[in-house]
């Protein structure tokens, strides 16, 4: 089947996410959209799926014209999606997601789930996807799901496949697996439209690239003749370097020292299992995993923001037993929590409160309880400055800002008190190249200043980027602490819980 | 951005990848989540745009309640004119009614007799000043997140200690007056600091337990009226002794009007609490709290702590509240010395946007309808309870920002849309 859109457009209020843009995807072709977070693609391909309607512009299947009211005309014509947060139903079976919104019944409306368990029998051996149908859904690893997905869209007599940034969740393994399928699914004739801003998924797997920046066309381009760099230059509108210039790490004491934490979650579930390890003022450790294997709970422990910890943390000289939010930034400890909209910032408050969130109750912005306002501000407005951070004035609200400009005021606030050791969990997720250049760079300057330095993060490439040495997590173990030149198959093994011979 | 993803819809996610992905907020938002965002997103035009839709309803309703009207329909169509004139008749009676009951009597007013021209706005303002300091004990809760349903309770208990102080110690006056205050506003504070409390230490939702409290508390003042100790002497129905003069609020006009001291403690109230919540860090925690309990606690804010304490002060702000009636207009503890003040102090502190000097205006706005219409129930016998439905639907409008904006073709609004499809997908 060959799609074309023709001249979308499509705003919201005063945003232009989509301005006139015009792609064809062949059949039988990989079509990679390649652009940083809020460059249209996804508006793009909600519109392709009848999610949205465009203000103007056309689709063409086949050279001839369609509208879409709803996904239902979307999935008549053909076309399939798998969204990045997948939509099943974890209870189900399954052949019961998939057969979920066209469900055969019998005279009495009752199901013939055996059908659809051999609908996807049959599926999955014509492309080699395999899947057990009566297997429950919730029981499955997220790799496999992913497959339910593209099944569930094959079984629909998909003949153009959607995929929204669909290696966000998967181990470096998973992912080359799934770049198999889609290249197999390829070369049974359908087209695929694969969404994305990795690059080197794109150079792999994509016979056509479609570089989209700010709501438009920027450039197509073809996988070989097209480096990295250029691609990465395309999409950002200026020059990038996709490595950061780290120099040499100068180690000396060590000043985080974890040694057997163990975390429990609300279920009482060991969540985190025993984990030790050392960070030495003047280094980076970064603590790679898959989304989900304990990172998140680790450090939230040593924050104190976990309930049920067992193990001890030294910071500095001082051994604690059961860390206090307060006490760890007395310590200084700087925090840059994974989910900075909810942990981060408070979106209602201005920047300048923002900044000043965890020292409001220090000398330098108060006495005895009463707030001197006059003193933040302007503290506010030098930070600002210092950190690029692009907003009207200190006043507005954080709510309002991008993403990229809400870390920096995270960073803004962290870096800017004493700090012995800092703690940053997914520092750059969801930020466009510009800004992770930016974080990433502070981040080595403060290493190189002489704070211990963790860093938790799931991209592989970020890992590499910045780490002095990797420690490897799995189902909330330690699978290993490898130094910064060890192979990436190595760390993907690692990864997927096995150790490398 | 909000654009990758806010048109799609509802996604059915696998726990795990749900959890990973989008982390449960802590705690999760409830109603009073989901209130407290629309209440302090609201914008002041549609707070008036309220008032003024629920006048126009209110008309309605008396309009078609009134008997000349309809008398007057009846024969609608041989003389038209004959209803429109009833419509105008009955509406600008009690209205012109409802004004000068609650403002100005004019007439007194152009015979230069000051007392009773200006009686309605003394009385506007004596039934306002409780109302307004309740107004606060509902909004510093809510400031922290929390949705204090108890200030009813709070100030009933608060009755029993301000009013033992207020009637059974001899104490010189002014210093007798404080003391019975404080004391008020101890028992006030107490009584809303065990919520805090339980809310912070076991995670009881202080909906419930604030509501459970004022029933304790209304059958403690029944139970405490019938004990010899409070109970008037000589009396057998549930009646305290009558305060002195060393312990009651003085009249700031004479004994003609009631208007009296209280009202300018309470513009105190709103003064302090505005700069406690404004210029200090107990008001930065508090706000901080409210907002994003989890940015909060990730700050190395103590929730629970922030919780307790916005209790207490809400607590002591409703005991302040029921000085206005015990030191004030009463000069005694009944059963009904609260009235359903603490009740209606949390339409005030939702009109007045939870913050002080909002809370204020709305108090004042409650206690000029009530004392108005009273006046125009006597003089144009519409009855009073069209103000209570007045003061319903101003509310209900408060609650549905989308309607106003409609009714009057506002555009905007997309703060009360995003909030809300955040209170939905949490």
């Amino acid at each position: 089947m060959q799609l074309q859109l023709r001249g979308m457009t499509k705003s919201f209020g005063d945003l232009v996410a989509n301005d006139d843009i015009s792609v064809t995807i062949e059949a039988g072709q990989i079509h990679a959209l390649l652009g940083e977070n809020g460059a249209g693609k996804s508006t793009l391909m909600n519109i392709l799926y009848g999610l949205l309607r465009p203000d103007s512009g056309e689709i063409l299947v086949d050279g001839s014209p369609v509208a879409f009211g709803s996904p239902a005309d979307a999935i008549k014509v053909g076309i399939g999606m798998v969204h990045q947060h997948f939509m099943l139903v974890p209870v189900f079976t399954v052949a019961q997601n998939v057969e979920l919104g066209d469900e055969r019944v019998g005279p009495l409306g009752f199901l013939r789930t055996s059908e659809a368990e051999e609908a996807v029998r049959e599926v999955s051996q014509r492309f080699g996807l395999e899947v057990d149908p009566a297997a429950i859904v919730e029981d499955l690893p997220v790799g496999i799901q992913q497959r339910v997905e593209i099944i569930k869209a094959l079984t629909r007599d998909a003949s153009c496949l959607i995929l929204d940034e669909p290696t966000a969740v998967l181990t470096p393994q998973e992912t080359d697996e799934l770049l198999a399928i889609i290249r197999g699914l390829r070369d049974s004739g359908k087209s695929i439209v694969l969404i994305t801003h990795k690059l080197r998924e794109v150079r792999e797997a994509a016979d056509v690239i479609t570089v989209i920046r700010r709501g438009r066309v920027v450039a197509t381009a073809i996988p070989p003749s097209t480096s990295e760099t250029e691609l990465a230059a395309l999409m950002v509108g200026r020059e990038v370097s996709l490595t950061v210039d780290r120099g040499t790490s100068s180690p000396e004491a060590q000043t985080l020292q974890v040694r057997g934490l163990t975390v429990y979650d609300a279920a009482d579930r060991v969540v985190v299992d025993d984990v030790s390890f050392d960070v030495r003022a003047g280094e980076i450790l970064c603590i790679a995993g898959v989304q989900g294997n304990g990172q998140t709970e680790l450090v939230e422990a040593i924050m104190g923001l976990q309930d049920r910890v067992v193990g001890e943390i030294h910071v500095g000289g001082t051994v604690t037993s059961h860390p206090e939010t307060r006490r760890m930034l007395a310590l200084g400890v700087g925090y840059v929590p994974e989910d900075r909209e909810e942990d981060g910032l408070v979106s209602t408050f201005s920047l300048a409160q923002n900044l000043v969130l965890d020292t409001i109750s220090t000398s330098r912005w108060s006495r005895y309880g009463i707030v001197d306002y006059a003193r933040i501000d302007a503290g506010a407005r030098e930070l600002l400055a210092q950190f690029d951070v692009r907003a009207r004035d200190a006043y507005v609200t954080a709510g309002t800002l991008s993403g990229g400009n809400k870390q920096k005021v995270v960073l803004a606030r962290e870096l800017s008190r004493d700090l012995t050791v800092l703690i940053a969990a997914q520092p750059t997720r969801g930020l466009d190249v510009g800004s992770i250049e930016f974080v990433h760079r502070r981040l080595i300057e403060v290493r190189d200043s002489g704070v211990a330095v963790l860093i938790v993060s799931t991209e592989l490439d970020e890992v590499c980027a910045l780490a002095d040495r990797i420690l490897v997590m799995y189902q909330g173990r330690v699978a290993g602490i490898v130094g910064r030149d060890s192979p990436r198959d190595d760390l993907g093994m690692l990864m997927a819980g096995v150790v490398p011979a | 951005m909000s654009e990758e993803r806010s048109e799609n819809p509802t996604p059915i996610l696998d726990s795990r990848t749900r959890d990973t992905l989008h982390p449960p907020a802590e705690p999760p938002p409830g109603t009073s989540a989901e209130i407290r965002r629309s209440v302090l997103g609201m914008n002041l035009l549609v707070s008036f745009l309220s008032v003024v839709l629920a006048l126009v309803i209110g008309g309605v309703l008396i309009v078609i309640s009134s008997p000349e009207v309809l008398s007057a329909a009846f024969y609608f169509f041989d003389r038209p004119a004959d209803t429109f004139s009833a419509i105008w008749q009955t509406l600008s009676s009690a209205y012109s009614a409802l004004f000068q009951g609650a403002i100005v009597n004019l007439s007194a007013l152009s015979e230069g007799d000051l007392a009773r021209a200006f009686y309605p706005m003394s009385e506007s303002i004596t039934i306002a000043s409780p109302l307004i300091v309740a107004g606060l004990a509902v909004a510093i809760p809510f400031r922290a997140g929390l949705f204090n349903i108890g200030a009813q309770g709070q100030m009933t208990f608060a009755a029993i200690g301000g009013g033992y102080v207020g009637f059974a110690l001899a104490l010189p006056a002014g210093l007798h007056l404080a003391a019975s205050v404080i004391m008020a506003m101890v028992f006030g504070a107490v009584w809303a600091g065990i919520a805090g409390f339980l809310k912070a230490r076991t995670g009881a939702h202080e909906v419930i337990t604030t509501i459970m409290l004022n029933y304790i508390a209304l059958y403690l003042l029944s139970w405490v009226l019938n004990q010899d100790w409070f109970q008037r002497e000589g009396r057998n129905d549930p009646i305290s002794p009558i305060l002195p003069d060393t312990s009651v609020f003085p009249n700031l006009f004479g004994l003609s009007l009631r208007v009296h001291a209280g009202f300018l403690v309470a513009l105190v109230a709103v003064g302090v609490m505005w700069w406690i919540l404004n210029r200090t860090t107990l008001g930065f925690r508090i706000n901080t709290v409210g907002a994003n309990a989890s940015a909060a606690r990730t700050a190395g804010m103590n929730v629970g702590r922030t919780w307790i304490v916005a209790m207490l002060l809400g607590g002591a702000m409703a005991g302040l509240a029921v000085t206005m009636n015990v030191n004030g207009t009463d000069k005694v503890v009944t059963a009904g010395v609260v009235g359903a003040i603490g009740f209606d102090a949390i339409t005030v502190a939702l009109l007045g946007r939870a913050s002080p000097f909002g809370v204020l205006w709305a108090g004042l706005l409650f206690g000029a309808l009530r004392a108005g219409g009273l006046t125009m129930q006597a003089q144009t016998g519409t009855p009073i309870d069209i103000v209570l439905v007045l003061q319903a639907l101003i509310v209900l409008f408060i609650a549905a920002p989308a309607l106003v904006r409609a009714v009057f073709r506002i555009r905007g609004g997309s703060s009360e849309a995003m909030s809300l499809a955040k209170g939905w997908n949490g």
